[in-house]
């Protein structure tokens, strides 16, 4: 990947817009001005199986119908449906395909009846970690795995996406002791050189059949540090870290061919877009009923679309939970692209109120500030790989955390502080050469047995 | 003379090499097992569990106690065997069949282990045949079913009928994001908690009282 930023100046940072257009599904054009709603769905509380596979079928027909009637309604002018595959629905292929046809099949119609344009996400679940340690690379979960990937376009999807897990063995342990040389090894380490066997297999694949490699997410690790956080289970600044550490081994994807969108749930988005161009998707406050953030405006700051990350199909006063979830998205999405018609300043505008609004609040929030974004992409991209990339990335979102709240920027509680001194000093422990981390990393016995490194060709 | 507030002050900072040499000490000095147990390890975990409670540390620092109490604990542990002393409870715990969320499973288990609990770590994708077989063979008293998605829900369900039908008589406590209380009652599981810090006023509740 080239060593300068595909965004590089703050007035061209924007939602909506992206330096690379990605075109697919029913006329859907994402990041060529508007804003576009992605909607994302799951069961109730149901059991999968032979016995329930007709309820199952029926829950799904019931949600994308209300949701499509209702994006009709309100003259959503682009849709974004995003179908996640649950565990049995990765390991019964046939199954997650059946449901990805249903629903494309519902979307073609709703275009020829209605106009409606819209595309398919289908987001594969990692499956390989039933296996403990897991194996990446050959099995039968990763035959699964493989198995929903090659019957996809056939099914309907317009675009791919998965969310996976590689080097959630040690990323896990790297969260609850804030150990942050654990997370660049499980990030920057092992998730990259996963990411890059999956995402070569996955590109492969889409450009047999031309549907989208869209992107990844590190939900696993980042996400799982942003909700630890709100638990208070682990010190913000540790999660807003993390959070930017992740940020090279989403690159990986990108640099073997996924175009975007990334993935929703991947709050690293805007770090990829200012690096490699492509449009992101983002959830922040109408994705509340998934899961708490701190980030609720800022993720939407330089969106190009916008998501509610998940909700059940249960009922609401007004509608199924899906169905309300299309509402909030479609006015969302619906301000934001009003704004854009009248101007750059407008977008500018509305940009640094998102931003504004949380940035000075929480270290997390903060970090995804544009500016913030911009300058520590800038550093981030001087390294040469995903390791040296992870290490700039801890150190300068260290730095920056500690200058910016020194000079009362933005907000860290007191018994926060000594965790980035903390951080620091364990950072100015770490090789600069990733052969002598993995070798350290190699030796802790706490790790030994937990991950397989053949599996990450170590 | 071995103090048992400098015990208790090392299980505090983490001190693991001052946690064992106090517990030595105090062991050739002659005090009670029980005494150093109480007044020393558990007593150092209490302080560090209520500043938890309170938002002053974190999971780190507590993770840090605990791994000194854990060192002190295999000098201690024989001679509380010698003198005939339990642990306050064993426990089995558990991600239900199909989930593989552990997280928050672990803390619990974390949690459990720091306030003096036995605990027997069933994993993830747990089958309710293997759990019956795993309560069986731990002899557990306290069963503890974690489950995150929807989809995993009724598998919880299906987890305690099989250790009822089965005879297994410990008490059960549930958790994980989706779970509530009414979920709780509507399975007939004996305690639901929101969280690892509560789980264990639950667990003592439902072992110990
Ligand atoms: C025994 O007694 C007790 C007592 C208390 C107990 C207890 C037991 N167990 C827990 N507690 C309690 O104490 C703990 C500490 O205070 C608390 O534990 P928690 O686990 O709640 O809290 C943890 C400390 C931190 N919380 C977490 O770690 C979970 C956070 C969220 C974001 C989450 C994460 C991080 C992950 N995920 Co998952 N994930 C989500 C979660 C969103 C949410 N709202 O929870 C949820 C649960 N996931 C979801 C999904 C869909 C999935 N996930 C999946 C995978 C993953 C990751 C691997 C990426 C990662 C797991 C990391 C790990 N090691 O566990 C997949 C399934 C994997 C599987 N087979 O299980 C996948 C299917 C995604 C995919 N398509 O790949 C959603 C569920 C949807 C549904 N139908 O229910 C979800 C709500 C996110 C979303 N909004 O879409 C309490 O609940």
């Amino acid at each position: 990947m080239a060593n300068t930023l595909k965004i590089n100046k703050i007035e061209n940072f924007l939602y909506g817009k992206a330096p690379s257009v990605v075109r697919c599904g029913r006329e859907v054009e994402i990041g060529a001005g508007q804003v576009i709603p992605e909607i994302n769905f799951t069961l109730p509380m149901m059991t999968i199986d032979d016995k329930n596979w007709c309820e199952v079928i029926k829950q799904y027909e019931e949600i994308i119908d209300g949701v499509l009637k209702r994006a009709v309604r309100l003259e959503v002018p682009q849709l974004l449906v995003e179908f996640e595959t649950l565990p049995e629905m990765t390991n019964r292929p046939q199954w997650g395909l059946e449901i990805t046809r249903l629903l494309a099949d519902k979307m073609d119609r709703c275009y020829r009846d209605y106009g409606l344009k819209s595309a398919l996400r289908l987001t594969i679940n990692d499956v390989r970690e039933f296996n403990r340690p897991p194996l990446m690379r050959s099995g039968k979960y990763w035959g699964n795995l493989c198995g929903i990937l090659e019957g996809s376009a056939e099914a309907g999807a317009d675009l791919i996406a998965i969310e996976s897990t590689g080097g959630k063995e040690i990323g896990d342990e790297a969260l609850v002791n804030c150990d942050v040389g654990a997370s660049i090894f499980a990030l920057g380490v092992l998730g990259a050189r996963d990411m890059e066997f999956l995402w070569n297999h996955i590109t492969d694949y889409c450009n047999r059949t031309g549907v989208v490699p869209s992107g990844d997410s590190a939900c696993g690790f980042a996400n799982t540090a942003m909700v630890l956080a709100e638990q208070n289970m682990i010190p913000r600044v540790f999660a807003a870290i993390v959070r930017v550490i992740s940020v090279p081994r989403s690159l990986v994807a990108i640099r073997q061919g996924a175009k975007g969108p990334t993935k929703d749930c991947a709050y690293e988005g805007p770090y990829l877009k200012a690096i490699a161009g492509v449009p992101i998707s983002m959830e922040g406050k109408s994705a509340a009923c998934a899961h708490l953030s701190p980030v609720g405006n800022v993720s939407q700051a330089v969106c190009d679309c916008w998501s509610n990350e998940s909700t059940q199909n249960i009922r609401m006063l007004s509608a199924n939970a899906p169905t309300v979830s299309m509402e909030q998205l479609a006015y969302d999405c619906r301000l934001m692209n009003v704004a854009a018609s009248e101007g750059i300043e407008s977008i500018i505008r509305l940009r640094d109120w998102l931003s504004e609004s949380d940035s000075p609040l929480d270290p997390q929030a903060y970090v995804l500030k544009p500016e913030i974004v911009l300058e520590i992409s800038e550093r981030i991209i001087a390294q040469d790989n995903p390791y040296e990339q992870s290490l700039e990335a801890a150190r300068s979102a260290t730095e920056v955390l500690k200058r910016d709240s020194r000079e009362g920027k933005v907000k860290i509680k007191e018994n926060e502080l000594k965790w980035l001194d903390m951080i620091e000093q364990q950072l100015e422990t770490l090789p600069e050469d990733e052969e002598q981390l993995i070798e350290q990393m190699l030796q802790r016995p706490e790790f030994r047995g937990k991950f397989l490194p053949a599996e990450y060709g170590i | 003379m071995a103090d048992m507030k400098d015990l208790a002050d090392a299980i505090i900072k983490g001190d693991m090499k001052t946690a064992v040499e106090v517990t030595k000490k105090a062991l050739d000095e002659g005090v009670e097992p029980q005494k150093v147990l109480n007044d020393g390890l558990v007593a150092g975990m209490g302080v560090i569990g209520k500043r938890f409670k309170a938002n002053e540390v974190y999971i780190p620092e507590v993770l840090i106690a605990a791994r000194a109490m854990k060192s002190a604990m295999e000098v201690l542990e024989p001679k509380l065997t010698e003198a005939g002393v339990e642990p306050v409870g064993k426990a089995l715990i558990g991600t239900v069949q199909g989930d593989l969320h552990d997280i928050g499973k672990n803390l619990v288990i974390m949690m459990l282990k720091g306030n003096g609990f036995e605990v027997v770590d069933a994993g993830v994708d747990v089958s309710p045949d293997a759990f019956v077989e795993k309560a069986r063979s731990s002899g557990a008293k306290l069963i503890g079913l974690s489950a995150l998605l929807t989809t995993t829900m009724p598998a919880m369900e299906k987890t305690i009928q099989a250790l009822r039908n089965a005879g297994v008589e410990a008490k059960i406590m549930i958790g994980g994001a989706p779970i509530t209380q009414a979920y709780s009652d509507k399975i007939q599981a004996d305690g639901y908690a929101p969280d690892a810090a509560s789980a264990v006023d639950l667990a003592m509740d439902l072992v110990v009282a």
